[in-house]
Formats: C-alpha cells, structure tokens, sequence
C-alpha cells in the first residue's frame, strides 16, 4: 500500500541496481532471494561471503549482493572460486552461474573441483539452453525438446547433473526448483555448513526461449509444468534423475547426497602440518 | 490444461465454526509494493493463498503494470510471505501488523 519503504533485505542487495535485468518471468531473481536467505541464516558475517561468477544470464546475480561479488571469465568460475579459497581459508566462497557456463564450456573445471572436493559451494541455475545468445541447445538440453538451433528437436541425451557430481565425491548434493524457493533456501544453508564440494542444481525458466519454443506461454507457466511434475526423493537412485518432463518422466527433487569425505582443505592442513614437524 | 482452477474465498470459508476458533491468532499483514521494480510476471498474483494481489491499470515508466491489493481486500493478508518469498524482482513484501 505505501511504497516510501524499504525491503527487508536492503542490507543485503545494491538498491540503486534495481530494477533487474533479467526477463519477466525469470527465476533468477528467486534464486538471489533465496540466497540471500540462506546468507541472513548461517550467521557467517557477510565480510566473509564472496559470490563468483562466469559469464551469462545467472552471472548477472553477483552485481545485485552488496558484498563481494566477482564476474570472472566464461567457464573459469570455479577456477577463480578455488584460488581464492587457497589463498585465504576463511572465506565461504559461492559460486552461481549457469548450465553452459559450468558444464559447456568449464565442464572440466567443474569435474576437477568436485573430485579435490574443494570446500565451495556451486550452485548451477539450469535453463536448458543458451539464454544470453537466444536460446541454442546445450549439454543440459533434454531429448527431443526445440530450441533455436533444433528445430525439430535436440537428438542429444541430456547431462545428469547430481548423479556427475556424486560419482566425482561431491559431498552435498541436491536439486530444487525457483518454485521451491524455501527448500532451496534450506538447502543453500546446509550445502554452506558442508565440509568440501557441494553443488546444487536450480531449475530454471527461460520464458523468451526455451520456453517459447517448447509451447509455454511465460515463465510461471513454465514453473509449473516442472513443478506438477515434481517429486521429492531424498533417497533417489541417481542413475535414474536425469530430465525428461516431455515424456511423462517425473522431475525428481531433494538432498540426494550428504556424506562426510576429507576435503582439499583439511587435507592441504594436514600436509602443512605434517610437513612442519608440529605434533597434534 | 497446466493451470488449475482458482478458488474462490468463498469456497475456501469455513463451513461449520470450531468451538475454539476463537483462542487461534489470525495474524495480518500489510503488503508494501514498490511498482517500479514491478514487471508483471504474476508469480505472486498467482501464488497469494488469500487473492489479495491483482494486475493494477495503471503504467509503471517502464511499461508494466504494476501488482496492487484487490479493492476490498485490504484487510484479507494474512502476512505468510509467500508473495515475498516468490518475487523475483524484491518489489513486493509484506510487514505484519500487530494486532
């Protein structure tokens, strides 16, 4: 009713920044609040959290926190993420971007972070295509489903992303959709308290797109074809998760993985240590 | 084929009072819009449990029409924050009202 106010997160997102840029209808704005709630509720002091990330739609998201926030290089989030958790251990570092950007063209990265079990938490926003270029098909794109460069259908199997990261030794692993904004907080909290490398897996519209394409009028409409399609499956064999909401196949959601496993960290202080001649 | 119906307030109305409907808080909510930030996606038009929000006929500068409280529904938020917690462009949030 009065609109001279501010919104409770003013502390935590530049105000002067908004309106955002991203479409009517998108998501993304849902993964930065949900973010942000996870950030009000781990209690690490915000001079302590960095956001990192590459390039693309979901890369915008770091401009909007009002702490340190990094835009790197297309593909080479993680890489910048890991050398600046090296360089000083204190920080919890966050990286958010995109499906081409993680897993296209910095897929490698990805693979090697998860394997060290790297203490970041990667959050990947999936869209199914190529938002920023106008929607050309990628890794994550599921089997037969248009977009501007397939037409009459992309002939790719799809990426699995939570079954990738467990087999690599991931040690949080969960998916959520922007629909699920509550859970999705709770699970950015706990991925943030994990020891080593979590990563969640956010579904994402892309109403000018993937979206168009595919028949859905906007992006709520979109969300909630993904979300009468959703079932929770903590215990999911993940072999069995990979995305195919066009042939009836249910888009299973949840915190698939949480174990303990060293992580690069504590075993990097260990050799330091060790090396050192100090006793325990 | 993908949206349900929407339910009314009247359907939604408790036919037969509990005895101790009385001793339960009702809490309410006043819902503070900023409409320049407004880009019509209707996530929260969609999502208000109590339909208190709706398209507004005027125009924002940058050509969207901004959400506004339902005519008559001033009253109606009960301040569970779904529209806050769904908004993807931080426009719209709710401050609950002591009563």
């Amino acid at each position: 009713m009065t609109t001279e106010e501010f919104h409770p997160k003013h502390a935590l997102i530049r105000d002067e920044r908004f309106p955002n840029v991203w479409c009517p209808g998108c998501g993304l704005g849902i993964l930065l609040q949900s973010y942000l709630n996870a950030v009000e509720k781990s209690g690490i002091p915000l001079d302590q959290q960095v956001l990192v990330s590459g390039i693309g739609c979901t890369a915008r998201l770091p401009g909007y926190a009002k702490f340190d926030s990094y835009h790197t290089t297309h593909g080479r989030a993680i890489p910048f993420a890991t050398g600046m958790k090296i360089a000083n251990p204190e920080l919890k570092v966050t990286v958010v971007s995109g499906d081409g950007d993680l897993f296209n063209i910095g897929g490698n990265h990805f693979i090697h972070a998860a394997r060290r079990n790297m203490d970041l938490v990667v959050i990947c926003s999936n869209n199914f295509n190529y938002g920023m270029t106008g929607g050309q098909h990628g890794s994550t794109t599921p089997l037969t489903s248009r977009s501007a460069s397939t037409p009459y259908g992309n002939v790719e199997p799809t990426f699995n992303l939570p079954y990738l990261a467990s087999a690599l030794g991931a040690s949080y692993v969960s998916r959520w959709t922007v629909m699920h904004p509550r859970q999705l907080a709770k699970s950015i909290r706990m991925a943030m308290e994990t020891k080593g490398f979590a990563f969640i897996e956010v579904l994402s519209p892309c109403p000018p797109n993937f979206g168009k394409f595919n028949g859905f009028g906007d992006g709520f409409e979109e969300m909630e074809f993904y979300r009468s399609k959703s079932t929770v499956q903590n215990d999911a064999r993940l072999e069995d998760v990979s995305i195919d909401p066009f042939h009836g196949k249910p888009v299973v959601l949840g915190d698939f993985v949480n174990r303990k496993r060293p992580s690069y960290i504590m075993l990097e202080n260990e050799l330091v240590r060790k090396a050192m001649g100090v006793k325990k | 084929m993908l949206k349900e119906p929407k339910i009314s307030d009247d359907q939604r109305e408790i036919w037969r009072e509990p005895i101790n409907y009385e001793k339960f808080f009702k809490p309410r909510g006043e819902v503070h819009i900023i409409p320049e930030r407004c880009k019509e996606c209707n996530y929260c038009t969609n999502y208000c449990p109590k339909d208190v929000l709706e398209r507004s006929p005027t125009v924002n500068s940058h050509g969207y029409h901004p959400v506004r409280v339902r005519p008559g529904k001033e009253d109606s938020c009960v301040a569970c924050g779904m529209c806050q917690t769904i908004c993807p462009d931080f426009a719209i949030f709710i401050r609950e009202v002591q009563t």
